[in-house]
């Protein structure tokens, strides 16, 4: 299994580079499909279940599109590895737990992953590092032009992309960028930002948070709407709102400095000082921490940390990477404490190994 | 702001919390009027109107008789009905689309502004010779339709039914499913009428 390889890495979107990736830290683009002679996933049968994924499995891989692509069957995974794919973003949540046929085919940077038989039978997705999201567009739409060509997508004149939840028909894209916004956090500005952005139909959620709490200050943004714009629009109306954010994060961070320069400076050091000594520490705490420390980075506080080690910290100390790392399994408790060995030895001397 | 139901302005503002999901509707003071004798009813009623924040939206501006009604209509193809649709909200199949189409509307209106798709249109897949396929795939969603009547045919021994079921699926198949992975079609519609 390829899987244990890809724990030694970090994968496209924590890569840490890309345009604004001080910022933004990845742009994401996904496209919800369904073949049209079968029903939606929540109806099908075990058998059909069964079908769609084997159809799809085998036109895809046939196609020019899926040929580089790594086929894996997710119900024969443990546990420990359907969440270690949820960890990189690679499947949703719902598809590590799900039951019965259904995939995921991985490309070998980890920018394209192919969802099948989750909500909708399939479900494309692009990322990329940083703000880049008409490279993401660019590359998914060759992915979906090629599948396209040997599968028959459920379609219809009017509706568009026929897709199982109505939230999604039209053009079934879903346009998101990650952001790590500590300062707006920071500051109590965040609020009053989302609130402007649900007014203009976008959506915010945090990073493998649960409902709105965001953890580490990271959020992600997206289009809430599918029909009756171009995916060329949506991506826009995303796009257009990302150096406003940009703007404003830069312009929060800026006060920060210049008001509060011993506060934040000690904040930050203090972030830093318990990743590099704690005996035991969960993971949200050490998002939490993580997140400051990344901010400390950029405006300079702390001298001899490199963005691309935080970014890596973030997913690796997550609780399956750590177990595919250390290679055992591990309960929470012992996950805390091998938590923060990791940290210690990242942190030492004060050059993590990546 | 306009009535989410029509085109005249909204006067009501209602914001309805149900299990942790907030929704909002502005409403005409007629649309408001059947909406909040609805809900009183609902809530006398032995059973409340089910579906979450997205599906209940369906229930304005009809009466209780006209969603009962709704509710039992099935899609012929994946026999789902409307009201499970409400329940769980998410729909059966392709065909839902066309079957309820007049119900989905204000709902699909209310979601995403607009009702006519204007992105990306999928190139077909390699028809079979001398074939020219339709842009909608309401055809090959006829499928899934006769799949369940083969099935039944096959339950009830009635072996002449399943096999014009097969033939006629297989017939959409090869004009839909053409090119080089053509088995896995017609073979499916032969295992089912093998295992007779």
């Amino acid at each position: 299994m390829k899987l244990d390889t890809l724990a030694e890495d970090v994968g496209e979107w924590l890569r840490g580079t890309g345009p604004e990736s001080d910022i933004v830290m990845s742009s994401r683009v996904r496209l919800a499909r369904n073949v049209a002679h079968y029903p939606f996933v929540s109806r099908m049968s075990e058998q059909d279940r069964g079908d769609v994924e084997r159809f799809l499995r085998e036109r895809i891989t046939a196609s020019p599109a899926g040929s580089q692509l790594e086929y894996i069957d997710v119900g024969r995974l443990e546990e420990v590895d359907r969440q270690f794919l949820v960890e990189r973003q690679l499947i949703s949540r719902e598809h590590a737990e799900a039951q019965g046929a259904r995939a995921v085919a991985i490309d070998g940077r980890e920018q394209v992953s192919l969802m099948i038989n989750e909500e909708d039978h399939l479900r494309i997705q692009c990322m990329h590092s940083g703000l880049d999201l008409r490279g993401a567009w660019e590359q998914i739409k060759a992915v979906d032009d090629q599948i396209g060509r040997v599968v028959p997508y459920a379609f219809h004149p009017r509706w568009g992309y026929l897709t199982a939840c109505p939230t999604n028909v039209g053009t079934g894209i879903r346009v998101s960028v990650m952001l790590h916004l500590p300062a707006l956090v920071i500051t109590r500005q965040i609020d009053k930002v989302f609130r402007s952005l649900h007014k203009i139909s976008l959506a915010v959620r945090g990073l493998y948070g649960e409902g709105s709490q965001a953890m580490g200050d990271f959020y992600q943004i997206s289009n809430q709407t599918t029909l009756g714009k171009t995916e060329e629009e949506l991506i826009e109306q995303v796009g257009d709102v990302v150096p406003v954010l940009i703007d404003y994060e830069r312009r929060a961070r800026e006060f920060l400095v210049r008001e509060t320069q011993q506060n934040v400076h000690d904040q930050v050091s203090r972030a830093y000082g318990i990743l590099r000594t704690a005996q035991t520490i969960t993971a949200e705490e050490t998002m939490q921490l993580l997140s400051r420390v990344r901010m400390g980075v950029l405006l300079g506080l702390i001298g001899d940390v490199k963005i691309a080690d935080i970014n890596s910290l973030l997913v690796r100390t997550q609780p399956a990477h750590l177990q595919k790392i250390r290679g055992v399994e591990l309960d929470t408790k012992d996950r805390n404490i091998e938590r923060a060995r990791y940290l210690r030895r990242h942190f030492e001397g004060g050059t993590p190994q990546n | 702001m306009q009535c989410q139901q029509c085109d005249k302005q909204a006067v009501f503002h209602i914001t309805e919390l149900e299990t942790g999901e907030v929704r909002e509707l502005h409403l005409c003071e007629d649309h408001a009027r059947v909406y909040l004798n609805q809900s009183e009813a609902a809530q006398e009623g032995e059973e409340k109107p089910a579906g979450g924040g997205l599906s209940g939206s369906l229930a304005v501006g009809q009466t209780a008789d006209e969603l009962a009604l709704l509710d039992k209509k099935a899609c012929p193809m994946c026999g789902i009905t409307f009201f499970e649709f409400r329940n769980q909200g998410r729909l059966g199949c392709p065909h839902d689309y066309v079957h309820f189409e007049k119900e989905l509307e204000p709902l699909i209106a209310n979601i995403h502004g607009g009702t006519q798709h204007t992105g990306r249109r999928p190139e077909r897949p390699a028809a079979a010779e001398g074939e020219s396929l339709a842009e909608g795939t309401d055809d090959l969603t006829r499928v899934i339709g006769l799949r369940r009547s083969m099935q039944e045919a096959i339950a009830c021994e009635d072996y002449e039914r399943a096999r014009e079921d097969r033939d006629a699926i297989r017939g959409i198949e090869e004009r839909w499913l053409a090119g080089p992975h053509n088995e896995t079609g017609p073979a499916k519609a032969d295992r089912a009428t093998d295992e007779t």
